[in-house]
Formats: C-alpha cells, sequence, structure tokens
C-alpha cells in the first residue's frame, strides 16, 4: 500500500498512537474472519471501519475490545499489550455495542451510576461526572426518567455517555447510528466530535453509512473479506477512484460490492431488530 | 489535525502527572496493598450488579407473587394429603412442617434454576458484550448475579413462610435462627442460580437452556430430602441425594426454622457445603462468561 497522506495529516507527533494491530487475524473453523489486518490509528482520530457485512469489521472490534482473543498477530490499544494486558486495556477503553446496551428497567441516573462504579471512577467524583456527562449529552432533564422511555437517538447518546465516564483515552463504536433518524444522527456525530475536541479521545467505528465516514470521519479503512483493501483519507479514496468519485463509488470500486446486497437472514434479522428497538 | 493541548487526560500511561493523579486518585489507591484494592473494587463491583438487578426488579414486581402460586398448592394439597395419609415417617414433626423447609426450597430452586436465561437476553441485547469490555472482575459480575437471586430469594421466602404460618405450621419465630435460615435461603439461591449462569454460558440459546432447565428441577428436587427423609430412599439414590446441595440446604432450613426440627447432618457440614459449592461454582461460571459473546 502506498504511504497515505492520512499517515502525516491525522499523525500528530511519532509515536503518539491509539491502536496498533501487526497481522491481526481471527478464524472460526475453516473460516478466515479477520486475515493479517495491519493498522495504525494516531491518537485523537476519529476512524471509520467500511465494509460489507461479513467483511470482518465486526470481528475486528471483539478483538479490540477484548471480547474475542486473535487467533494471531498482536494489537496495542491505547499503548498496551491487549493479550498481555487485556484488563488495562479494558480500564482505557469505552465500548458502544451496536445493539441496545443501556438498561431499559433502569433510569438514565441509574445507568451510569453502574457503569461509574464498574470503572472504579472514585465515589467522591462519581456524580459530578455522571452530571457532567449528562450535560454534555444534553440528557440532564431526563436523568431520573426510566430508559425504556427514551426515543432511539437518546437511548445512543446515552450509551455514548456511560462508555466515555471514566474517560477513555479510545472509544469503540459499533454502528452508532444505524436505525436513527437523521436528526438524531447528527447529534451523536455532534457528540462524537466534541469527545474529541474536550477529551483527545481517539474513536473507531464501524458503519455502513458512506455519508457517516465521509463526514465524521478523518480516515477510514476499507474491509473486504478480512483484509484491508483500501485505506486513507474520504478525500483521498474518493481521488484514487475518479475525480467526480463519492464515498460510495469508491467502495464499491475496492470492495467490488454493492452497498446493499444485504448479509443474509441472520445480519438481517438483527440489523432490523437493532432498529425497531432503536427506533 | 492539531495533537490536542488536552490530548485526553487517560490519553496515554506515560502521562503521569500530578494534575493527572489528583484528577484520577491512583496516588491514593496505592496506599492500600494489591490485594486489598482488589478485594475492595471486587466488592463494589458485585454490588454495583446485585443493585442494579434488584433495581430492576422493584419495577417488575408481580413475578415474585406470581411464583408463590405453586408453593402454596404443595403445602395446601401435597401436604395435607400427605399429612393425613401419614405415609412418610417424619419422626417428631408433623408431615406440614416437615414439608415447609422442602418446599421453601423448591421454590427457591425453581426460580434460580432459570435465572440464566438473563443472560441469554442481555447477550442478545448487547449488554453483556458491555460488561465484559469494562475492567470489571468476571467473577464479580457472576457473584452479582447470585447475590441479586439470593435477595430474590427473600422476598419469596417471607410469602412462603407467612401462607406455611397461616396453614397453621409450627415455625420458629425467633431472631437468631431466623437469619440463619435466611442465609441459609440466600446460598441456595445464589448456588443454584450460578449453576444456571453455567447453563446458559454452555447452551446459549434460550430454546436448549429452557429445555435443559426442565430437564434439572425435577431430579434435584425428588433426589432431595425435600418431601421426605433421605433414610426412605434405596442406597443409590441416597447417594445422589448427598451431592445434591439442596439436600443441605432443606437440612439446615428444617432444624432453623421448624420448633423441633434437627439437623441430620449438622450445620457445619451444611455450610460448608453450600459455601464450597458456591465458590466452585463462581469460579467456574466466571472463567465461561466471556464465551457468552462469542
Amino acid at each position: 500500500m502506498t504511504k497515505s497522506e492520512y499517515d502525516n495529516a491525522a499523525g500528530g507527533p511519532p509515536g503518539a498512537v491509539a491502536i496498533e494491530t501487526a497481522g491481526l487475524t481471527r478464524r472460526f473453523g475453516l473460516l478466515t474472519a479477520v486475515d493479517g489486518l495491519t493498522l495504525r490509528i494516531p491518537r485523537g482520530a476519529i476512524f471509520g471501519l467500511l465494509g460489507p457485512n461479513g467483511a470482518g469489521k465486526s470481528t475486528t472490534l471483539k478483538m479490540l475490545t477484548t471480547l474475542l482473543p486473535p487467533s494471531a498477530g498482536t494489537a496495542q490499544v491505547a499503548g498496551l499489550d491487549l493479550s498481555r494486558e487485556p484488563r488495562e486495556v479494558r480500564r482505557r477503553i469505552g465500548y458502544v455495542p451496536q445493539l441496545l446496551s443501556a438498561e431499559g428497567a433502569l433510569t438514565a441516573y441509574e445507568n451510569l451510576m453502574v457503569f461509574a462504579r464498574l470503572y472504579d471512577v472514585p465515589r467522591r467524583e462519581r456524580k459530578e461526572r455522571i452530571q457532567k456527562a449528562l450535560e454534555l449529552i444534553g440528557l440532564q432533564d431526563s436523568a431520573d426518567v426510566v430508559v425504556k422511555r427514551f426515543s432511539g437517538g437518546m437511548i445512543r447518546r446515552l450509551e455514548i455517555a456511560q462508555a466515555v465516564l471514566h474517560r477513555p483515552a479510545v472509544l469503540f463504536l459499533d454502528e452508532p447510528t444505524v436505525g436513527l433518524d437523521p436528526v438524531a444522527r447528527r447529534m451523536v456525530w455532534e457528540h462524537v466530535r466534541e469527545l474529541r475536541a474536550r477529551f483527545g479521545t481517539t474513536v473507531l467505528l464501524t458503519t455502513h453509512s458512506m455519508e457517516e465516514a465521509d463526514e465524521l470521519c478523518d480516515a477510514v479503512a476499507i474491509l473486504h473479506q478480512g483484509r484491508i483493501a483500501a485505506l486513507g483519507t474520504p478525500a483521498e479514496l474518493k481521488a484514487q477512484v475518479g475525480p467526480t468519485a463519492t464515498l460510495d463509488d469508491a467502495f464499491v470500486h475496492f470492495t467490488g460490492n454493492s452497498l446493499d446486497t444485504g448479509g443474509g437472514y441472520r445480519e438481517a434479522a438483527r440489523t432490523r431488530r437493532t432498529a425497531r428497538r432503536l427506533g | 489535525m492539531k495533537q490536542q493541548e488536552l490530548a485526553g487526560p487517560l490519553a496515554g500511561s506515560a502521562e503521569a502527572s500530578p494534575a493527572r493523579e489528583a484528577e484520577f486518585g491512583p496516588a491514593r489507591a496505592l496506599r492500600r496493598s494489591a490485594p486489598v484494592r482488589a478485594a475492595v473494587a471486587f466488592v463494589r463491583q458485585a454490588s454495583t450488579i446485585a443493585w442494579a438487578e434488584t433495581r430492576k426488579l422493584r419495577r417488575d414486581s408481580t413475578e415474585i407473587f406470581t411464583r408463590a402460586v405453586q408453593p402454596v398448592l404443595w403445602l395446601g394439597i401435597f401436604g395435607v394429603i400427605m399429612g393425613r395419609a401419614r405415609a412418610i415417617p417424619t419422626g417428631s414433626l408433623g408431615y406440614l412442617d416437615f414439608l415447609v423447609p422442602g418446599i421453601l426450597a423448591q421454590s427457591v430452586l425453581f426460580v434460580a434454576i432459570f435465572y440464566g436465561i438473563s443472560l441469554i437476553w442481555e447477550r442478545d441485547l448487547g449488554i453483556l458484550h458491555k460488561y465484559l469490555a469494562s475492567p470489571a472482575y468476571r467473577g464479580a459480575l457472576v457473584a452479582g448475579k447470585a447475590a441479586s437471586a439470593g435477595i430474590r430469594a427473600v422476598i419469596q421466602a417471607v410469602i412462603v413462610s407467612a401462607v406455611a404460618v397461616l396453614m397453621g405450621a409450627h415455625l420458629r419465630l425467633s431472631p437468631g435462627p431466623l437469619l440463619a435460615a435466611l442465609l441459609f435461603i440466600v446460598l441456595g439461591a445464589a448456588v443454584f442460580s450460578t449453576f444456571s449462569l453455567i447453563i446458559a454460558c454452555l447452551v446459549k440459546t434460550r430454546e436448549r437452556f429452557m429445555g435443559i432447565g426442565q430437564l434439572l428441577t425435577m431430579p434435584l428436587f425428588f433426589a432431595s430430602n425435600a418431601i421426605y427423609p433421605l433414610s426412605l430412599m434405596p442406597r443409590g439414590l441416597q447417594l445422589f441425594s448427598r451431592a445434591n446441595p439442596l439436600t443441605y440446604q432443606v437440612d439446615a432450613l428444617r432444624a432453623l426454622m421448624i420448633q423441633g426440627g434437627e439437623s441430620v447432618m449438622g450445620y457445619g457440614v451444611d455450610l460448608a457445603v453450600m459455601v464450597g459449592t458456591l465458590i466452585v461454582l463462581v469460579a467456574v461460571a466466571a472463567r465461561l462468561y466471556p464465551t457468552a459473546v462469542n
């Protein structure tokens, strides 16, 4: 792969790396879901993983969040080896799963308190951090409302707040705006940018939305069959395809795949279920 | 993009500074020794899970009452009829008195053994992923669930005991034995709910889980001293019953709750078996917990 402009543009000082993988691989039986992924994401970047269903995005995310041990290769997250110090890595990351993950029977405040305590936020700071988190996502007036009554967009914002209470160095978002209406989507993007601006948080997100990748991400990697098919800033990828190309065109070009082929029954059922729940 | 001045207080492990320590408190925490700190964190995390689970329960409390129906039928119908038939030799105790601790333990068992289904729900919802990506000890996540099952069981025990008193059972109502009985009720719920979590980690689907749960309840219940003394059983079944934690729970409850009740095994043995089983099961569940999301 040619050296991308992105390597210099978003890098900051050399060594300021939030995520670095080398030959990261995950096999399930005969299937190789992620095949020798080598990636370097500078600190403070908003980085998008794109790719058709089954390209290995979710598996990559599961490995980087310590939920799934790699079959081969190494990865460092926030300066720590994933396999050697998984607990320390967990302290330094935040994770918002694709599916609905806030407890519907608890209030927003209670949801945040649970995670403040699980992440060892010191007792005297918990209330203040929760208050600030609620302000950051604009839910301070709904703190004592049971989450079941929230809209999908509110739940997503609450989940992001839950994931950053402990001020993680790296935030992982798995398809953060799937099933959200355009207004709610924009709000989520705003919050992600806000986090980066205030805390310098590095964000790794997966998405199916080329609009999201184009608007929000400093750089993207397009995965195809477990490998990186393209890597660079959205502008670079578009330029590689043609002068008037969109990111959609680039996606199709690099994956030989159109966006809407879908991922089979299971994937479709799951996406729709999520969309319904969040909607 | 410009490297931010703020650059994330936690953004790099090399950036330990006084300001950062003041904000995040590692300096204070370091005063305690590592094992003590770990134990404090474990207890805090487990109690957090138990607290959250109990809050959820509070908002949906109808379930506790519907669960009381079955024990009432056992005591009111089975207990009364077998008591009249005088078919089961229970020593100096009347049959209803003999039966109450057994049915109490059974009702706790029947709820606890299906507790693991919540884990499958949480897996499907994505909640479990988030807990597992947190630095919380896996053992604490499991122990918190077990504790919440115990709290749930206490509420159940109060209801079943009240019914038993109304039916004329001779419960011993002094505080010491009552508290000890509650301890055994909590332990029983914790043991069987953790067992249930293990099954959930292994089978992964709701349908298979329900099948296995149903398969387990009856042998655990019948191969125990819940509704008849072990001495009535053939030798093989006796051995099986002695390997069943429910037997030890019922043995202790019978001695603690019932006027004139006696422990066959001894409280020490009962307690050791229950606590030992719980520790082993929590350790196994903690090992299996992360596999539930794969």
